[in-house]
């Protein structure tokens, strides 16, 4: 698996700090973009990994989220996904985002809007946004951008715009983001 | 159709034969490039209907072989393409899966990961249609990973092996069949 393909790179994997979801500075030297699914256990495996890489990289690195719901084995990835963007419309993403996967089991819609309430959302309007699939198209949206960057299953992760195709474990991510980390220094 | 690919300079089993089909067989030998024609074939789908080629003349046709049900790359690509299928009918094409597995297997399978498109047992004789399209792994028994894009008239207007480990995403494919749109239908 770590063996090299032509890597792959496109403007549709460009940051934008006003629609994407991103922790750490958007100009930091390095992006590490993740495609996920909520109700993935692969993706809740690499959710403290990715935690534990922004902490070793700190303002070096800008993380962002994308949403990758296979809907057909995951059939709580897309509402979940919905959820976590209606969380975004009241400022509060990435609470939702780490409560979803410290909660993989619980992403039906009821357990959904009890976790809204939980994290003092407004729970009428965040209920409101679910039922009309308000962020459907933005969920889709980051769906086809992963597609066509090359996104070949969940979690996927690029390291400034090149799909990272080794193993994503601390050691190795770690390991590729310094790289390239040192790249950009010396650049 | 057949009569083209008889007029190839190299019969595909033949080469396969002739060459042993080491671990790099597609180097020498490859898939059928773009601008052949495709094989027919006629391939049970489930254990009561087959499916022929033919059957897709007028439309686009994906082709996917891919090396077994089960194996974890496999039901990620298959999951993927199963998102994906509405882009790729947006595209006007069908997607068919191909693999060595029986119609038995198939079925499981197909239910199991709830895809949304045809599994193609080549399976008695086993790889033969996987031979003709020079994508057999002879020293494996089992197909290569490979993508084909057909046209409306049956030529192949795209063709990519990847690495047998490596999922090819869906990126390749939906760029061929959007460089097939914008071309329109093929003089």
């Amino acid at each position: 698996m770590t063996k090299k393909q032509t890597p792959h790179k496109f403007r549709g994997l460009e940051v934008d700090p006003h629609h994407d979801h991103i922790q750490g500075p958007a100009n930091a030297p390095v992006t590490l973009m993740e495609y996920g699914d909520y109700q993935c256990p692969y993706c809740g495996a690499a959710y403290p990994i990715a935690k534990q890489i922004q902490r070793r990289f700190g303002d070096n690195l800008c993380f962002v989220f994308r949403n990758f719901p296979l809907a057909q084995i995951h059939p709580d990835a897309e509402v979940a996904a919905e959820a976590a963007e209606a969380a975004a419309a009241q400022n509060k993403f990435w609470e939702m985002h780490d409560y979803l996967y410290e909660h993989q089991d619980a992403l039906t819609p009821p357990q959904l809007i009890a976790a809204a309430k939980l994290l003092g959302l407004d729970v009428e309007r965040f209920t409101d946004d679910l039922r009309r699939h308000a962020y459907a198209e933005r969920v889709r949206e980051d769906f086809l951008s992963g597609v066509r960057a090359g996104v070949n299953g969940t979690p996927t992760f690029f390291i400034n715009a090149v799909r990272h195709d080794g193993s994503w474990d601390f050691d190795t991510l770690s390991e590729a983001i310094n790289a390239e980390l040192k790249q950009r220094i010396a650049a | 159709m057949n009569d083209v690919i008889s007029a190839h300079p190299l019969s595909r089993s033949e080469t396969i034969e002739t060459q042993g089909y080491t671990r790099t067989p597609t180097a020498k030998s490859g898939p059928l490039p773009a601008g052949v024609a495709a094989p027919d074939f006629s391939l049970q789908a489930a254990p009561d209907h087959s499916v022929s080629l033919k059957d897709f003349r007028g439309k686009r046709l994906i082709l996917a072989f891919y090396p077994a049900d089960w194996s974890p790359v496999c039901g990620d690509q298959m999951a993927l393409y199963n998102e994906v299928l509405p882009e790729f009918q947006r595209l006007h094409a069908d997607l068919l899966g191909i693999s060595v597995d029986g119609a038995w297997c198939h079925r499981a399978f197909a239910e199991d990961r709830k895809l949304r498109f045809p599994l193609l047992s080549d399976f008695e004789p086993k790889g033969e249609v996987a031979r003709a399209y020079g994508v057999y792994r002879q020293q494996d028994g089992f197909t290569e990973r490979a993508l084909f894009v057909i046209d409306e008239q049956g030529i192949i207007r795209w063709s990519y092996v990847s690495p047998i480990t490596v999922n090819p995403g869906a990126d390749g494919i939906l760029n061929a069949l959007e460089e097939l749109e914008s071309k329109g239908v093929a003089a």
